[in-house]
């Protein structure tokens, strides 16, 4: 009963394993013999249910992988004495019932897909599988030879098995045949592995393997563990699903700069915020840790936190709150160092990641740009995304695939067609010229309103929207301008991909001059406090003198100390600046939320529930569906991140907030993309836009740092909040920490380091790398670009040449592609040549055309006239087995030339 | 694991759960087609078809874990390319020829293009991407040019 199953698999794998390798002589017998073979198996299968005497006599014969040299070729011999014939019908016994064996224990089975999963990639197997059998033949023939060379031979073919086993993968077989040959090999591998080593060290070599095995086994359970570990996977899956990979790419961005943020968290967290709450002065104990007076009673109420004034402006969220004390706690923890190293590793780290991001970006990337040759072949192969799961999406895919060939039609039949080219370049003009005055008028708004805001924190009953004025301006115009941009863009009639470029190019120099803006009314503001400050340290001073040497108290009785919270005090700029920026973050963040609730889910529950009871169809009609709005989404996102890595010297909580405002935003969006937004209609490709925003957060990252380089390095710390207080600039705290807790010959060496004759010529050296480095990218892109042009003119030679010849002199010119195939070893230096001895050489070899175009291609990267003849397969290992069919050799060395 | 029981859902009367007693079961096409994963594909048919024994889209178990693992992320280039070829070669005479163009056309437009749109879009893939000039693209050709595409494997597989 069993059995019959087992045969009708085995004929179907037969059938597979014969076409796969059809052509090869050398395995094209052993396929034929096959079915001649198969009562065989068949009749065991009878009489042993499972496995049947030959096997169990394999098993016997077989030695085992700790027993003497000597008794193990001896075994050898008498096992290939029964020979071929009896081997191969007791491997396909073993064949069937592991087969069998795989199939009773499903979880066998499952094991091996999943093992097969993890096995690196590469190809190289068809040879091997051929020259198995050769191998065995002679090893039958030879079967007196040296023990050594028995030896070697196992040892070779044990190898082949374990490549065999790591390439299984990129076998085009049918998975009952993959597993059945990664059984057999397995098994070989195996037996035949503990044999290798030699007296002593067999043991320690068998060890070794099972230990390899092991930790090829953890690691693979490893990186199963880490897959799973990804958070969010499930739900970008989704939305990958159904809205294509375009807005899963948001995702995935957004999810990339959670894990950033988390680990900027970790370390202020780590390092500044918790150390301070632990160790640090308590609450209340010092000016500076506490609310003053004129604030107190209404320190705690809500409005006055929502403004992160009273209590919060006083804790440990905001620059102000640290104290100037060198060393905290029973550690002697250096905070200001720490505040300041740590200050300084954020932008280190994001800088690092961003960089190191986009390099692994652009290496996944190289083969862009030479699709011009191609444009239709990859509309046609590779324009489905088979990740679209959602009938909605399937359709809009297909609209877009079709405009996309019609597109290319038109490009193609009327490519050079130029119409009016006056009125495009004056519309272009004009709305070059609205953006910019719609720039300057946005900037300009955000000056005023920053200036009127310094006005108003001066004045003393302030109405709400008086105090939040900015947040409000600057969120509105970000809401406001980007439509308005895209309906000036109308006007100038671009492609849309080039209009997505402006147009991504245009909202970010907004952000950008409305962020710059604000930061330039902001840093007047500093300056006028910081002039200012003189005049209140002397108050301050003065107060405290005064209220020590005031006359009437009992000159016996010392004084208690002057409570903290009545000490006048500077307004302390840093906690200022601070404080703006979360509440732009807050205010920025609660904006997108409602823009989200209002503009997206509100839509669609009005467009879906109203349209049964209105006049036209709302959901094909006007106000529709909304589109999920990729890249205001991830400019806004880029834009939000430079805030806080703006503010967050001088608010360590800021990325707290931040941790947590984009988690939220991670499931608010994703409920808000599934609940109410429908797919693209144009969708843009995820893959090349993504070092773009990347590219843009390196910018803004720069950006950023500037204005808090420029306030550490040129500005004074305020005199009595901060942890650098009292100092003349915030990097002295290196030098005290340099000169007071290292040997004296360690701060010899800073200050030797820090000596501008030392600093200009490594920054001389630095640019002269980069230079360097440049030429050297350059000359190979040129390279590059010239083996492109190369292969173009091959291509062109080729064509004019199958023109002028026909079918029939190619058929017959076999023999006078070996002699001609001499000329390819130029192909560096004639063309043209080349291209005909490939063509000729191509006929010859059927369908290796690209063997021999890899051969002449790789001379040629190389600029070295090696000489080898195209017809020749160019890697000597692989000239082996002669009897390749023409198929493989050219699958093999089609994957040869990287480009 | 996952995939067995995905295998197994679309036909719960089919596939029993213990897998040992009769492992010949073959889903039909028609249960195969109505996955999420390919009931929007325009090459559906195709698939199944590449991935079945005998090529009539009826699945067994190990042609099913056979398509999701050439269609899974961590299939190299090569191997996606020779089943994309496959896809691709409707009628299974290992070229692609100029009628296959034509399905595959059709198919990613569902038949808007008008009929000399069709034939000029096959026209010029034949143009670019034939190396050898016999009228149809072979496997080396197809490589060459798919190994090529930037978003080939980024588009060419299916998540589960």
């Amino acid at each position: 009963m069993s059995h019959r199953p087992q045969g009708l698999g085995e004929e179907a794998g037969g059938g597979a394993r014969g076409r796969s390798r059809s052509g090869s002589p050398g395995t094209g017998d052993r396929s034929g013999r096959r079915p001649s073979r198969k009562p065989a198996p068949k009749a065991e299968g009878v009489t042993g249910r499972c496995g049947g005497p030959a096997g169990q006599e394999w098993a016997k014969g077989s030695p085992r992988p700790d027993s003497p040299q000597r008794k193990q070729v001896e075994h050898k011999r008498h096992r290939e004495e029964l020979g071929k014939q009896k081997r191969s019908t007791a491997r396909r016994t073993r064949e069937g019932r592991k087969k069998k064996n795989g199939k009773a224990s499903l979880k066998e089975q499952r094991a091996s897909p999943k093992k097969e999963k993890e096995v690196p990639k590469k190809e190289m197997w068809k040879q091997l599988k051929k020259r198995r059998s050769p191998s065995l033949a002679s090893s039958a023939s030879a079967g007196e030879s040296l023990s050594e060379e028995e030896l070697a031979r196992i040892l070779e073919q044990v190898e082949e098995k374990k490549k065999l086993i790591t390439h299984m993968r990129n076998k085009p077989w049918p998975m009952a045949k993959k597993l059945t040959e990664l059984r057999e090999a397995q098994e070989f591998v195996e037996k035949y592995e503990g044999a290798l080593g030699k007296g002593k060290g067999k043991r320690l070599y068998a060890y070794r393997m099972l230990m390899t095995k092991k930790w090829i086994k953890f690691k693979r359970d490893f990186d199963n563990f880490k897959t799973q570990c990804i958070p969010w996977e499930m739900k970008i899956k989704d939305i990958e699903s159904h809205f294509g990979s375009s807005v899963a790419s948001y995702f995935i961005f957004l999810r990339w700069m959670y894990g950033v943020n988390l680990v900027l968290f970790g370390l202020i967290f780590g390092l500044v915020i918790i150390p301070e709450v632990l160790m640090g002065m308590p609450y209340g104990s010092i000016p500076r840790k506490t609310v003053p007076r004129a604030e107190e009673e209404r320190a705690m109420d809500f409005s006055v936190l929502w403004d992160f004034e009273g209590y919060i402006k006083y804790s440990a969220l905001f620059y102000g709150y640290y104290n100037d004390q060198r060393t905290i706690g029973w550690l002697r923890y250096r905070l200001p160092m720490a505040y300041f190293m740590v200050g300084v590793s954020v932008f280190g780290y994001s800088l690092m990641i961003v960089i190191r991001s986009m390099a692994s970006n652009t290496q996944g990337g190289t083969s862009e740009g030479e699709g011009d040759n191609f444009t239709f072949s990859f509309k046609m192969f590779t324009s489905w995304d088979y990740l679209i799961g959602n009938s909605e999406t399937a359709d809009n895919k297909y609209v877009s695939i079709t405009t996309s060939f019609k597109e290319s039609i038109v490009d193609e039949q009327e490519s050079n067609k130029e119409e009016n080219i006056h009125l495009t370049r004056f519309l272009r003009v004009l709305a070059n010229f609205l953006i910019i005055c719609c720039l300057c008028g946005s900037g300009y708004l955000i000056y005023f309103v920053v200036k009127r805001s310094q006005e108003f924190s001066k004045m003393q009953n302030v109405s709400w929207y008086e105090r939040n004025e900015v947040e409000i301006v600057m969120s509105l115009l970000g809401m406001f301008c980007p439509p308005l941009f895209e309906t000036i863009a109308a006007l100038e009639n671009y492609h849309p991909r080039i209009g997505l470029k402006w147009q991504l190019g245009r909202i970010f120099a907004l952000f950008l001059g409305n962020l710059y803006t604000f930061l330039l009314a902001l840093m007047d503001d500093v300056h006028l406090k910081l002039s200012n400050e003189e005049k209140i340290k002397n108050i301050t001073h003065w107060t405290l003198f005064n209220y020590y040497n005031s006359s009437g108290w009992n000159e016996s009785v010392p004084r208690p100390p002057l409570h903290p919270a009545d000490v006048p005090r500077g307004s302390c700029w840093e906690t200022a600046v601070g404080i703006e920026f979360v509440r732009l973050t807050v205010s920025d963040m609660l904006v997108t939320y409602i823009t989200i609730l209002v503009g997206d889910f509100l839509r669609a529950c009005f467009v879906r529930f109203m349209n049964y009871c209105w006049c036209w169809d709302l959901e094909a009609g006007f106000p529709s569906y909304a589109e999920f709005d990729i890249s205001g989404n991830v400019l806004g996102l880029i834009f939000n991140q430079g805030m806080i890595w703006m503010g967050s010297f001088y608010a360590p909580g800021l990325v707290g907030i931040n941790v947590l405002r984009l988690l939220t935003s991670m499931y608010f969006q994703c409920w808000a993309v599934m609940s109410s937004n429908v797919p693209h209609e144009r969708v843009f490709k995820a893959s090349r836009s993504n070092n773009f925003y990347m590219g843009l957060l390196l910018l803004v990252l720069f950006l950023s740092l500037l204005p808090v380089a420029y306030t550490i390095m040129s500005l004074p710390p305020s005199f009595d909040c901060g942890p650098f207080s009292g100092k003349n600039r915030m990097y002295d705290v290196i030098q005290e920490t340099v000169e007071n807790d290292f040997p004296t010959f360690l701060g010899k060496i800073f200050a030797f380091i820090a000596n501008p004759g030392l600093i200009i010529p490594a920054i001389l050296l630095m640019f002269l790398a980069i230079y360097y480095l440049n030429s050297v990218s350059k000359t190979l892109s040129r390279a590059n670009a010239q083996l492109r042009k190369k292969i173009q003119a091959l291509r062109e030679v080729e064509k004019s040449h199958k023109s002028v010849k026909g079918r029939a002199t190619a058929r017959d010119s076999e023999d006078t592609a070996k002699g001609s195939s001499k000329n390819a070893t130029k192909a560096g230096t004639m063309p043209h040549s080349a291209s005909q001895s490939q063509t000729l050489g191509k006929k010859a070899q059927g369908p290796g055309t690209s063997s021999s175009a890899s051969g002449t291609m790789l001379p040629a990267s190389s600029h070295l006239p090696i000489s080898r003849p195209a017809g020749i397969r160019p890697d000597p290992g692989h000239a082996g087995p002669q009897t390749h069919p023409g198929r493989s050799a050219s699958r093999k060395s089609a994957q040869r030339p990287p480009h | 694991m996952e995939l067995f029981y995905r295998y197994q859902d679309l036909a719960p009367q089919l596939v029993p759960l213990d897998y040992t007693s009769c492992p010949d079961v073959k889903v039909p096409y028609e249960l195969i087609g109505t996955m999420p994963e390919l009931k929007d594909n325009p090459f559906r048919l195709r698939i199944a078809q590449v991935f079945s024994e005998d090529g009539d889209g009826h699945m067994t178990l190990n042609n099913f874990l056979d398509m999701f693992s050439v269609m899974s992320e961590m299939a190299p280039r090569d191997l996606k390319a020779y089943y994309a070829f496959k896809i691709y070669d409707f009628n299974n005479d290992d070229y692609i020829c100029m009628w296959d163009l034509e399905q595959t056309v059709t198919k990613l437009t569902r038949g808007e293009l008008s009929a000399e749109e069709v034939s000029l879009v096959c026209e010029k893939v034949l143009d670019e991407a034939d190396g050898d000039h016999d009228g149809r693209l072979s496997l080396e050709d197809f490589q060459n040019m798919i190994l090529r595409a930037p978003d080939f494997l980024s588009t060419f597989h299916i998540r589960i």
